[in-house]
């Protein structure tokens, strides 16, 4: 109720972003239900035009598009999520606890991220994958623990600037425990730009995994997802055909709706007038 | 005769939610040439929005709803961006509250100077600093030729202030409005910032505005006064006559409020030490020691002041007491027994039984809990207390610091500085205490409301018996409160004793700098006080060597680095 209150106060640009949002996560629900095909079923000639039995028309081996982008909302929106959630628990768990203990704790957390952070993110993910193998899992955990270095800096940052605040200190006065500090004193304060962060880098990972699928490393064929599709079907741009032009928007149209949203919390957090 | 400013009923609005709500509400102000004009009031009192309204400026969010501001025959709310750019910094100048906030770190005083009447292209860049140096002179600044060279950090705050009042003087403007700038500085600085800005009003015959909550500061200035509150005018009128003789009630509670006294309390006398810090010497890193074998006694019951200027180690004591900061040397002994150094080591009792207030209430309770959360929690982490149990208590402690029962789902951004520094007085309450540290507890509030806060803890004592340790450099607060007093200069203290004793002559040369720096009630307060230190110096140096041999010339040793 108070969340759709504050929906009814919010500026166009948000309720844009909350519907791409919300029709995202239906398609991702609901995919098995409103796709016409079978995720994987081949239904059609290759890369046949736009029809009324396929709305977007085929892809590369000639299955349907739409069905196809459906699903593929599923898995790429999924597996965004979870790395985000994962990338954030490791990342402000290590910066808040760099914040709060200082000293060689910091240090030593601090030049980890920086080791990781050295290495061009990409060319990391690569190198882990074909070493460990490509698989889901595998993925996730890589992404996550490359994100968390970027995450550890923004909240050990923001940490630090509420660490030397007064209230933080009567805590400590009173005998609080480091837990206590981190979870009720710094943790609240911290999370107007910890969630702003959290939508931006939301939208990197799904770049992320699109690229690594790009490079044949993200998710394997058949299952569906929006960087492989554009890659699969990259070669139709040179026939004139647009066909991978549609998951690189479904990509896009993500991408801008999750950050209007990020935005109008921003703003709201920020405590700004118009 | 026209005056120089006038402004005829001009309403101020803010933008609050969606809603603009009035600030100031209709206010008529006029501003003749040479004449200074003293505007007090307290915060939110729409003085520092009038103020700058005298330029047609508002701040961001606030706007000039109605009303005419007419400046040397032209109304400025009518006028265009250029003809209001060739006004501002020109002939109506604006002296912040923060000089420190207010210069840019990275360039030079001079730099920033000369930038104004260069910009405009009212001078070249030889005769602007020229100028300058001449202003650093008639400022009394120290080496006036090449302070300006100096960037920011390499002044003093006081100097800062000056030279920000150079900054203002720059082209010689009719009139300068100054917002509380000498808030922010030390009693003993800002009789030098005072007397500046006096001298430099007087010889350019400069007309002025300003704004200060301190009524005592204000009437060494100012020729008339305007008493506002809550953006309405209280009361107008000459300076000598409004002392003398204040028409309105409320301006009558603004010049008693210092008034308030009470004798030492007998538990001073008897010898039941309840803190004894033992030849304590701190420091931060490696560098100089802030604190120098300091020895100070608490008794139970009693309130002991520690006095000094900002750098004094005043707040370093404190630290050291609550073992936030473990001392290089001494002991700190508590009811008899040594406490651990570090407060890491000390155990959860000897936690509880001190407490410590601080300065600033806004970031001294987290602005996501709400008050059951404040006030619950050590009622939990030191007597368990829950449910029911701690509601009951909770209410109780908002009536002891005396804040309604329905305050307790509130936050700390809905209540008012005063009421939040109530809630830091509860929190403490809440462990019930021996000992209190109020680290310059009533420093960021207004006169009226701090007066409330002082008469609160002297009541809390009375009814439980906890001792105060109380740092401050406000002295008419120590007169109010203290048994005891410690006066610290420079990590060291130059004087120590029951309340009497410190408060009469003879004193240390430091705590009589300190006490006869205090702004009277007296419009002639600062001429008697600079005419009578000039003679002192005169007898003790007949050579007119430096005086004020008290200060470290430490900006020019960070200058010659």
């Amino acid at each position: 109720m108070a969340f759709w209150n504050l929906v009814r106060r919010s500026p166009w640009s948000a309720r844009i972003g909350l519907a791409i949002i919300a029709l995202n996560v239906f398609a991702a629900i609901f995919a098995p239900l409103i796709a016409p095909y079978g995720e994987t079923e081949i239904v059609g000639d290759v890369w046949a035009p736009k029809s009324a039995d396929h709305l977007l028309g085929t892809d590369q081996l000639g299955r349907d598009l739409l069905t196809r982008l459906i699903y593929g909302a599923r898995n790429t929106i999924a597996l965004a999520f979870v790395t985000t959630a994962l990338s954030f628990l490791v990342g402000s768990l290590c910066g808040f606890f760099a914040a709060t203990l200082g000293g060689w704790v910091d240090m030593l957390l601090s030049r980890i991220m920086d080791i990781i952070m050295a290495f061009p993110t990409l060319i990391f993910a690569l190198m882990v994958l074909s070493v460990v193998g490509t698989s889901i899992p595998a993925m996730i955990v890589v992404i996550a623990l490359l994100d968390s270095t970027r995450v550890f800096r923004l909240s050990r940052a923001v940490a630090m600037d509420i660490e030397v605040m007064e209230f933080v200190e009567a805590a400590r006065l009173r005998g609080e425990g480091i837990w206590w500090i981190m979870r009720h004193e710094i943790l609240p304060n911290a999370m107007p730009p910890l969630v702003a962060e959290f939508g931006l880098r939301f939208c990197f990972v799904f770049l992320f995994v699109a690229s690594l699928s790009f490079l044949g490393l993200g998710i394997q064929p058949p299952t569906a997802d929006w960087g492989s599709m554009v890659r699969e079907n990259a070669g139709a741009i040179t026939f004139g055909i647009f066909i991978p032009l549609w998951p690189a928007a479904a990509i896009a149209l993500l991408t801008v709706g999750v950050n209007l949203v990020v935005d109008w919390f921003l703003h709201m957090a920020s405590g700004l007038k118009e | 005769m026209s005056h120089l400013l006038e402004m005829k009923n001009v309403v101020i609005e803010g933008l609050s939610g969606r809603r603009w709500q009035p600030i100031v509400k209709g206010v008529d102000l006029h501003l003749n040439r040479g004449e200074v004009l003293g505007l007090i009031g307290e915060s939110g009192a729409g003085k520092s929005t009038l103020g700058l309204a005298s330029m047609a400026y508002t701040r961001g969010g606030c706007r000039i709803a109605s009303g005419s501001i007419v400046f040397d025959g032209k109304d400025l709310t009518k006028a265009s961006r250029s003809e209001l750019r060739n006004i501002r910094g020109v002939r109506i100048a604006y002296v912040a509250q923060s000089a420190a906030a207010s210069f840019n770190p990275a360039h030079t005083l001079l730099k920033q100077c000369v930038e104004v009447p260069v910009q405009h292209g009212l001078m070249s860049y030889q005769e602007a600093a020229e100028k300058a140096v001449d202003t650093y002179r008639r400022l009394l600044l120290p080496d006036p030729e090449n302070i300006g060279y100096r960037y920011p950090h390499q002044v003093s705050g006081g100097q800062l202030q000056r030279a920000m009042v150079a900054m203002a003087m720059a082209c010689q403007p009719d009139i300068i409005v100054f917002d509380e700038p000498t808030t922010a500085l030390d009693v003993t600085t800002q009789i030098e910032v005072l007397t500046a800005i006096k001298e430099i009003t007087r010889q350019f015959r400069t007309a002025a505005i300003y704004i200060s909550h301190d009524l005592a500061v204000v009437a060494q200035l100012a020729d008339r006064i305007m008493v506002l509150r809550d953006g309405e005018l209280v009361e107008e009128g000459e300076t000598r006559q409004m002392l003398a003789n204040p028409q309105e009630e409320y301006t009558r509670a603004l010049l008693s409020v210092r008034k308030t006294r009470r004798p030492s309390n007998a538990h001073a006398l008897k010898d039941d030490v309840l803190l004894e810090v033992r030849g304590v010497s701190a420091s931060y890193g490696q560098g100089v020691e802030v604190l120098q074998d300091i020895n100070v006694k608490v008794k139970r019951k009693t309130t002991v002041a520690v006095v000094g200027e900002s750098g004094s180690g005043k707040s370093t004591l404190a630290r050291v007491v609550t073992g936030l900061l473990p001392p290089l040397k001494g002991t700190i002994v508590f009811d008899g027994e040594e406490l651990p150094a570090d407060l890491k080591a000390r155990d959860r009792e000897s936690l509880r039984r001190l407490q410590m207030i601080y300065q600033m209430p806004d970031t001294a309770l987290n602005p996501r809990q709400k008050l059951r959360t404040v006030l619950g929690r050590p009622l939990e982490f030191y007597f368990g207390m829950k449910g029911k149990e701690q509601e009951d208590r909770i209410i109780e402690l908002l009536d002891m610091v005396e804040l309604p029962p329905e305050y307790i789902d509130r936050y700390p951004t809905e209540l008012s500085g005063g009421e939040k520094q109530r809630v830091c007085i509860a929190r403490a309450l809440a462990a019930q205490p021996d000992l209190v540290i109020c680290d310059e507890v009533t420093s960021a509030l207004d006169p009226l409301v701090a007066e409330g806060v002082l008469e609160l803890l002297q009541k809390l004592q009375d009814r439980f018996g906890m001792s105060y340790l109380f740092i401050t450099h406000d002295l008419a607060t120590v007169k109010a409160i203290a048994d005891e007093i410690v006066v610290m200069w420079q990590g060291r203290i130059v004087e120590q004793g029951v309340k009497e004793e410190v408060l009469t002559p003879p004193h240390h040369e430091y705590t009589e700098l300190l006490l006869s720096s205090v702004p009277e009630m007296d419009p002639d307060w600062l001429d008697n006080l600079l005419a009578r230190r000039a003679r002192k110096r005169a007898r003790r140096r007949p050579d007119g060597g430096p005086g004020r041999p008290m200060r470290q010339p430490a900006p020019a040793a960070s200058y010659n680095r």
